[in-house]
């Protein structure tokens, strides 16, 4: 195998390594760059656990090649919190419990962050929708839900806040 | 049981940034030829699980930009490049507003995360009988524009799903674009997924049903059909017992049960085939009702 030189922005830092052409993205983030913020959890694209937003879509990184993000800007859920301060859906789901184990939990963040960024105000089946493609063992989904509901709320006071 | 491997294969990996350099890496590979993909999301899944044999390249689409295209001229009608996304295909205007069918099925498939990496082209090559876009790519009535060493050729929709997993590719061909005709006035169309948990499973079953109807008799009328026969197919029985036909309820519940009658369908663990079957008649009842219920417009 020929290994391939790489450099990309990963949460706003520029980073240039060598790989393997067969490594996986998720490999990259977890064991090149030690953001184990994403988890395997399923390793073939059902459960979300592994999603990361790359150039400002969520993907599941177990289903990409490190090879194929020459020169991308990739966000994992470690570059939310600015500093100290959560982001308004991470606050969210910590003020309504909106995890058990944690396992999916980065996924259902970047997932909700990304249904927010697109629809500010998701009706209940459009958060169903929008954050299908994430599972969980634990939860049930109810306490997610009212997470992403919330997180709603949240980023309005924002928006009103800024203006 | 089917072993799953956590790491992948090993296998070399080539991004080529015109169609000539994709297919002159297509024809080459020993034992196993390269290998094209651009989503990545079956391809992926299948070298990870060992189901197939890890090819010496795998040859990344992507790099040619011109093949990411999801263009609507009303004359020509609507043509999808190898590299569109599922999402983009899903949620562009001119299909919205001109290919409902289209839109829904390729909705339908899995989750955003997904949508936004692999392709319609990609659903269609993959070539198993419960893909989302089939059922309305064959109720558009497609066709399929390949690109090999010996030029361009153009197979309809109907034929290009020859068995499950198998295309009419031919060695060292790919799919350079998907091309829907323009739609006719009056046309409407839809997709019906039965599914477990909604997107996120493949089809039980999938029916796409296009009409035209016009004074209330149907002066136009196709049927797909996903997970009724080892390949995605038009219920072309159902769709003679309906052409020039008045719409009526007792109408539209004969078509359903000839289309159902004329499927093959399979037992597997998510439905049996008599289960299937009997879907089948359920969901072409309801979608031929869906879009001759006459709408506001009608008279």
């Amino acid at each position: 195998m020929k290994n391939i030189d790489l450099a990309l922005t990963v949460n706003g830092r520029t980073e240039e390594l060598t790989i393997p052409p067969n490594r996986t993205l998720l490999e990259l983030l977890r064991e090149d760059l030690q953001l184990t913020g994403a988890k395997e959890g399923c390793g073939h694209g059902e459960c979300g656990a592994c999603m990361i937003i790359l150039n400002g879509k969520t993907v599941n990184s177990c289903l990409i090649l490190a090879a194929e993000v020459e020169g991308a800007d990739i966000v994992t859920i470690e570059g939310l919190k600015q500093g100290d301060q959560l982001h308004p859906v991470q606050q969210a789901f910590v003020e309504h419990s909106g995890m058990q184990c944690g396992f999916c939990t980065s996924g259902q963040v970047l997932a909700a962050k990304a249904l927010l960024d697109e629809n500010p105000h998701p009706t209940p089946e459009e958060i169903r929708d929008g954050m299908a493609g994430s599972f969980c063992r634990c939860t049930g989904y109810t306490k997610i839900f009212e997470s992403v509901e919330a997180a709603a709320h949240l980023l309005q006071d924002h928006q009103g806040a800024k203006l | 049981m089917t072993l799953f491997y956590r790491r992948m294969p090993k296998f070399d990996y080539i991004r080529p940034s015109t169609v000539e350099e994709a297919l002159a890496a297509l024809s080459h590979g020993e034992p196993v030829r390269n290998q094209v993909f651009s989503g990545g999301t079956d391809l992926i899944p299948k070298l990870k699980s060992r189901a197939i044999k890890a090819p010496p390249n795998v040859i990344d689409l992507k790099g040619i930009k011109s093949l990411g295209y999801v263009d609507f001229q009303s004359d020509d009608g609507l043509r999808i490049g190898a590299n569109a996304t599922i999402r983009e295909v899903a949620q562009s205007t001119s299909v919205l507003a001109n290919y409902t069918a289209l839109a829904e099925g390729t909705g339908l498939i899995a989750s955003n995360q997904v949508q936004h990496r692999g392709t319609v082209v990609g659903n269609i090559c993959n070539a198993v009988p419960s893909a989302d876009s089939a059922p309305p790519l064959l109720a558009h009535d497609a066709c399929v524009v390949c690109v090999g060493g010996a030029g361009e050729r153009i197979v309809p929709i109907a034929d290009f799903f020859v068995a499950p997993s198998v295309t009419a590719l031919a060695p060292g061909e790919i799919v350079k674009e998907i091309h829907l005709p323009r739609p006719k006035s009056g046309e409407r169309s839809v997709y019906l997924k039965l599914a477990s948990r909604g997107r996120m499973d493949l089809a039980v079953v999938g029916v796409a049903v296009l009409v035209v109807v016009k004074d209330h008799l149907i002066q136009q009328v196709r049927i797909g059909l996903g997970s009724a026969a080892p390949v995605p197919i038009r219920a072309s029985q159902a769709e003679a017992a309906l052409i020039g036909q008045r719409v009526t309820p007792e109408l539209i519940a004969q078509a359903a049960a000839i289309a159902a009658s004329h499927t093959t369908t399979r037992s597997s663990h998510r439905a049996s085939a008599a289960y299937r079957r009997e879907m089948i008649e359920v969901l072409v009842r309801r979608a031929l009702t869906q879009v001759t219920v006459p709408t506001s417009s009608h008279v």
